[in-house]
């Protein structure tokens, strides 16, 4: 069937014969590079249960709140593997949903994608939508925080999420539709951080630290920077979490964050978890997470559940 | 009146910290390998880890030649003293062992993960199975070198 007439081939457009070439050479594949094809390598998730983290609220592969210097997945250095997120956290007057994929390269090099939606349901702010793009990479530069048990020394990663917030919805009655109308001086903004990470296998303990250049005003949903500061600051935020098992992992973080827009009291976010690995290919992590109060409209602490699914390969 | 230096007090409470840390740490490795259930225990982890190794698609194929009496004979000794037990593994370091070998990270991991899920069946409490893990994590660098 893979014979035209050549009468026929002469009146076709120059990029069909091109495509058409290209399907009769697939095709006609010898069986021996279809089966190299076939041999294109699998994920190997050869990685212990739980030590690939889970997302962060950023996407990053992590704790709850904040970014590790673990690569995302259950790759190995040999190998690949990633996973899909959704989170959904509810305090009392708002809501947000973050879902993402992310990948993990050789155990080294980590990407990952994630869409944030924050919204309001308490007057004035009842119909506020936020959103936010974020795109995260992440380097591990220097150690092994699972083999190297007989040093101090922890797995350090270097990374960095491009964070561009969306139109405003909900404050159109008062002319808002960007984030800079609010005071932010930017709707888009780079974070930095190197995280420093840790297995303490000995004590069945995991610390990490991070510290985050940013201008990120609640994280990047109200944009960049702000009237009362427009320049970097670093920001420290600290998870320790306790294995209790070889499938679940309890825990706490703390997440500082700067306070840049004379609009919002921005607080720093904590939050106590649970997470439970049953096997590679899925987790699922509760918490229940404090943000601060959002915002000068609304001056009470924010505080609420969260709960993570995370599905991988 | 008798003279008494701070320097010496110093020194004999350091002294003291010294014996009473040796001694815990001492006390702690003996727990270690009570936690594990001593000698009857660690015997029952390693029959259970045998057939999980030889049903292990991802390992399985390495120990074929193995013969894995001798292998199960050699675990316990290891974890044995590993947990500060009265035994004492003698032969090759763990790099010669395993040379040319072409160990990847993977099987690594695999057999770590079988030893979990044997501690885990034989009831070994989650604190002892990863003090145990500890120990065998640095052996890492020394048996992968694929």
């Amino acid at each position: 069937m893979l014979t035209l007439p050549s009468s026929h081939l002469s009146t076709l457009p120059k990029a069909s014969k091109f495509l058409l070439g290209l399907m009769i050479y697939i095709t006609t594949l010898s069986g021996t590079q279809l089966a190299q094809a076939r041999e294109f390598p699998l994920p190997d998730r050869g990685k212990l249960l739980a030590t690939g983290g889970v997302s962060q609220v950023e996407g990053a592969g992590g704790g709850g709140l904040t970014p590790w210097a673990l690569i995302t997945g259950y790759g190995t250095r040999d190998s690949y593997g990633g996973n899909l997120h959704m989170t959904q956290l509810a305090t009392q007057d708002y809501a947000l949903r973050t879902y993402g994929l992310a990948m993990g390269f050789a155990d080294r090099f980590e990407v990952s994608l994630a869409k944030q939606e924050f919204t309001g349901s308490k007057a004035p702010l009842n119909q506020l939508k936020l959103k936010q793009d974020i795109l995260g990479v992440k380097l591990k530069i220097a150690g092994d925080a699972l083999y190297e048990q007989d040093s101090w020394l922890p797995q350090l990663a270097i990374g960095a999420q491009w964070k561009r917030s969306g139109s405003v919805g909900g404050l159109s009655a008062l002319g808002v539709t960007n984030v800079t109308q609010l005071g932010a001086k930017n709707d888009s903004g780079t974070d930095y951080y190197l995280s420093a990470t840790k297995i303490f296998l000995e004590h069945s303990l995991l610390l990490n630290g991070t510290l985050r250049a940013t201008k990120a005003n609640q994280m990047g949903l109200l944009g960049f920077g702000g009237e009362k500061n427009n320049s970097y600051q670093a920001q420290l935020e600290v998870s320790a979490a306790y294995l209790l098992n070889r499938k679940t992992v309890i825990g706490a973080e703390y997440r500082m964050k700067p306070h840049n827009l004379n609009l919002d009291n921005e607080k720093a976010y904590y939050d106590i978890f649970i997470a439970w690995f049953p096997n590679k290919h899925v987790s699922l992590t509760a918490a229940y997470v404090v943000l601060g109060d959002i915002t000068i409209l609304n001056p009470q602490r924010q505080r609420g559940p969260y709960l993570s699914l995370q599905v991988g390969f | 009146m008798p003279y008494s230096s701070p320097r010496r007090h110093v020194l004999a409470f350091t002294c003291a910290l010294l014996l009473a840390s040796t001694s815990l740490h001492a006390q702690q490795e003996n727990n270690h390998f009570a936690q594990l259930g001593g000698m009857a225990g660690i015997e029952k982890i390693v029959a259970e880890l045998i057939p999980l190794i030889e049903t292990d698609q991802r390992i399985s194929a390495q120990f074929k030649e193995t013969n894995m009496d001798l292998l199960a004979r050699q675990l316990v000794t290891q974890i044995c003293q590993l947990s500060g037990g009265p035994c004492e593994r003698k032969g090759d370091d763990m790099r010669t062992v395993h040379k040319g070998m072409n160990i990847t990270n993977l099987q690594f991991n695999a057999l770590a993960e079988d030893l979990q899920i044997a501690m885990e069946r034989q009831n070994v409490p989650s604190i002892a199975q990863n003090k145990l893990l500890a120990k065998l994590a640095v052996m890492q660098r020394e048996i992968v070198t694929k």
